[in-house]
């Protein structure tokens, strides 16, 4: 061979998906050695690489090849005994069980004596990984017990293990690997990986543009599912590398910019130093009628969490929330609805509709007591209005009868957003509307939205796209490390670049 | 609508898929529809009025019970504490009726009376499962026990046996012919098909068995509708102990022994799910009629006792096995 083996390598990856091309001829490689940085804007198509490779996708055409060999990878499991270890957030950790059981969980076989598992021979195996990722607990601890950042040094510990049994060479993936750690906590994992390479590809996947560029090789920069471009980190700049990430033109007309209304004076909600152990500290706004309020910043910055607080579907642990001029003391999911404050959930159907009711039931699931007529529902009258919202949101339906699990994603997308109309919501909170839906029903939501602030509704966006919130958003608040950390004005007509957000979010 | 129209719950799976969902909604009306016939093949007296008003009348109490079982499966829990509840509500009946042990006697005021002690025991089973967010398969298993428990020491272990004619009418009277029990439990699976059709909580009710979190979100008092469902339960389950007492006259603690077993049996048989989200009380009437048959149907052919419980237990087994779609279950807990 001429050039050094690669030990992981996708060779024009294609992956589709209804309406949306997810990954469009993806090549990369990662070989012994070195650390290889993904970078992208959300939706850019790193996460269904990571899918990908841990089998929970089938690309339509291209090859993995892991060691030389093409793989067809059927799951996380097959790939990690091929060689392709991924530490995400903590996932394959079960906290029940003992850091050994964990790191030899499946292998227990190796360890039988008698038919029993000998714990001693199986924590002392466990021992030399924990000292190479300077863990320091006994390996008999529960993973309960340790605190987040030790939990994921278990996982990397487990990847190591890949190391003693492989004949061929090991790839570890980290994706945001240091999302949630403090300052010192990164150092020790960027000095874990600078020792990794020594013996494995290591593919390091985050958002946090500096440490990218401080602790890899080479870096690809992903966009609408392609790789853009292959720099090699020494001559990268983070400007240039933000400038590749967003590389588009807005479109003034997909967004309907010219329909965006100007913000009234009356205040609807308004968080005091909301703060959320964890999540996100010391954010405050004010969200008045007839706006849309766009929330920017990558995963981890805390904005997902502070939705969900401000739906009443998790408790902020200090700050105040003020809904329609009352300090809210008391704030869940069933006091939020009843303020008129609903969630369009980025997962659609865990969340947002009940697959296994109908479209009319689903519509009118927040409001059934507006159906009521002497405690008694009113079949035809909560058709009726179905059928109505059916036809306003072009809503794509054999009847209002039919399931809603039928429908597309645009479709239940719409179902969900028609639920909140019926339950006469004056402020929605948009958790990635237009996620996994495709480009049509993307612009019937825009239009939707338009349609909302038009006739007075409040709305908190947490785009998909970073493109999407400049331009459907009035006012972009930028979040960082669960802070607000710039509020950027988006008014129609005078919209920020998306380079101006970019920079203040990694 | 909920899930009484069977089409249409289907009527989005495609071709091969819909014949077999169609199946598995149609299995267990197809089950009793052939049971009927291979025990009237074996027993000429299976189909004869007689015998089919009693196999109804029979199956007057076990409907009732299965009924309020229904809706707490519907939801994704499960009601143990059936036995202790009718138990319970069947002594205090006895004992406000005219007895031979308490000097009380309200007549048929006793019958609204043990009705609203089992919603009240419902409550507590629901109280106790959210307040204190104890599994119900935990509350309703202790309710139940201490329920047989309190009723057994309320008698100390005696009978209370009822002087109460119109009491009794309850269950031995008859109406064109038919038994009161039966006609009490038809106006019961009235009340309970129009608290599941038409009504909020009905339909909370199958979007919290459904999908939980969706429910929540959407603003639906969630906490409050379990407590109400195990309260209205518990009054199927009262009423049950109302027609238990009319029936034998006499009122004490193992009245209710195995009403548990045919409740959940009848529940889960008739295609309602355990998972919660799936089902009717509908399904219940089928179930139920399931049940009552193969026992009626094993007398008539002479199999004997011990063998029918263990049919019966195979059963429950069988109708589980039958009705899950396993090819999409990824954890079985």
């Amino acid at each position: 061979m001429n050039e050094a083996p690669k030990t992981l390598e996708l060779r024009g990856v294609t992956k589709r998906f209804p309406g949306v091309m997810a990954l469009d001829g993806v090549s990369f490689a990662a070989a012994k050695g070195e650390v290889v940085g993904l970078i992208g804007e959300n939706g850019a198509g790193k996460s269904t690489v990571l899918k990908i490779l841990s089998g929970i996708y089938q690309p339509d055409s291209g090859e993995v090849i892991v060691n030389g060999q093409p793989l067809r990878i059927a799951s996380a499991r097959e790939a990690f005994d091929h060689g392709v270890a991924m530490v995400f957030q903590e996932q394959s950790i079960i906290h029940n069980l003992t850091v050994a059981e964990n790191m030899f969980l499946g292998r227990e076989a190796e360890f039988l004596r008698f038919g029993l598992i000998d714990k001693r021979r199986m924590n002392a195996a466990t021992e030399p990984f924990l000292r190479r990722v300077r863990l320091d607990v006994h390996p008999a601890r529960r993973c309960a017990d340790l605190t987040f950042a030790q939990r994921q040094m278990v996982e990397i510990a487990k990847a190591l293990t890949l190391d003693d049994r492989m004949s061929g060479r090991v790839t570890i993936l980290l994706d945001e690997p240091t999302s949630v750690l403090e300052s010192a906590e990164v150092r020790l994992l960027f000095e874990i990986v600078e020792e990794l390479k020594q013996r494995a590809a290591v593919v390091f996947i985050s958002h946090r543009l500096e440490e990218v560029v401080s602790i890899s090789d080479r870096i690809y920069v992903m966009r609408d599912g392609k790789v853009v471009k292959e720099v090699s980190a020494a001559n990268a700049t983070i400007p240039d590398l933000q400038a590749q990430m967003v590389g588009r033109q807005l479109h003034h007309e997909y967004y309907r910019e010219a329909r965006q209304a100007a913000p009234t004076a009356q205040v609807v909600m308004q968080a005091r130093a909301l703060s959320k152990q964890g999540a996100f500290a010391d954010v405050s706004f004010a969200l008045r009628a007839g706006e849309v309020l766009g929330v920017a910043g990558v995963v981890g910055s805390g904005r997902e969490k502070l939705a969900q607080c401000l739906a009443g579907h998790l408790k902020p642990d200090s700050g105040e929330l003020i809904v329609q001029g009352d300090t809210r003391r008391v704030w869940g999911a069933y006091e939020a609805v009843a303020e008129g404050v609903g969630l369009v959930p980025s997962e659609r159907k865990v969340e947002g509709v009940v697959t296994a009711f109908s479209v009319a039931e689903n519509m009118t699931l927040s409001a059934l007591p507006q159906f009521e007529r002497r405690g008694v529902l009113d079949f035809a009258r909560e058709r009726a209005v179905a059928q109505q919202w059916v036809d306003k949101l072009r809503i794509k339906t054999p009847t209002v009868r039919t399931l809603v699990s039928g429908l597309s994603g645009g479709n239940q997308q719409k179902v969900v957003l028609a639920k909140w109309r019926v339950a006469g919501v004056k402020v929605l909170i948009l958790d990635h509307p237009t996620r996994g839906i495709d480009v049509g029903a993307k612009e019937d939501v825009y239009e939707l939205v338009r349609d909302m602030t038009g006739e007075g509704l409040a709305i908190v966006l947490l785009g998909d796209t970073l493109d999407e919130v400049v331009g459907l958003s009035s006012r972009i608040l930028v979040m960082r490390d669960g802070g607000v950390v710039a509020e950027v004005d988006a008014a129609a007509g005078a919209k920020p670049s998306q380079l101006d957000i970019v920079r203040h979010m990694a | 609508m909920s899930t009484v129209s069977l089409e249409k719950r289907s009527a989005a799976a495609p071709g091969l898929a819909r014949i077999v969902r169609h199946g598995r909604d149609w299995a267990p009306l197809a089950v009793l529809v052939a049971l009927c016939l291979v025990i009237s093949a074996f027993n000429g007296n299976f189909l004869t009025i007689a015998n089919l008003m009693r196999l109804l009348n029979t199956a007057a109490i076990p409907l009732v019970l299965a009924l309020g079982s229904t809706f707490v499966i519907l939801m994704g829990s499960i009601d143990l504490s059936v036995e202790g509840v009718v138990a319970l509500t069947a002594v205090l009946a006895s004992l406000l009726v005219a007895n031979n042990i308490s000097p009380l006697a309200i007549g048929l005021w006793a019958a609204p009376a043990a009705i609203l002690a089992g919603g009240l025991l419902g409550f507590v089973n629901g109280w106790l499962h959210v307040r204190l967010k104890i599994p119900s398969f935990m509350t309703t298993l202790g309710v139940g026990f201490a329920g047989v428990g309190i009723a057994t020491a309320i008698l100390r272990g005696f009978t209370a046996r009822i002087a109460d004619p119109s009491f009794r009418f309850l269950s031995l009277g008859r109406v064109f012919g038919v038994p009161m029990a039966v006609w009490i439990a038809a106006v019961a699976l009235g009340a309970a098909l129009v608290f599941q059709q038409r009504t909020r909580s009905g339909r909370w009710i199958y979007a919290i068995g459904a999908d939980e979190s969706t429910a929540r979100n959407a603003g639906i008092p969630v906490e409050r509708t379990r407590i109400l469902v195990f309260t209205v339960a518990g009054l199927f389950y009262g009423l049950a102990g109302v027609l238990s007492v009319a029936q034998f006259g006499q009122g004490h603690a193992l009245i209710s022994q195995g009403r548990l077993f045919t409740a959940v049996t009848a529940v889960v048989v008739g295609g309602t799910a355990l998972s919660g989200g799936v089902g009717s009380v509908l399904n219940t009437v089928v179930g139920v009629l399931i049940v009552v048959t193969l026992a009626n149907g094993m007398v008539l052919m002479g199999v004997e006792p011990y063998v029918q419980q263990g049919v019966q237990g195979l059963l429950i087994i069988a109708a589980v096995a039958l009705s899950l779609d396993r090819s999409r279950l990824d954890v079985v807990k």
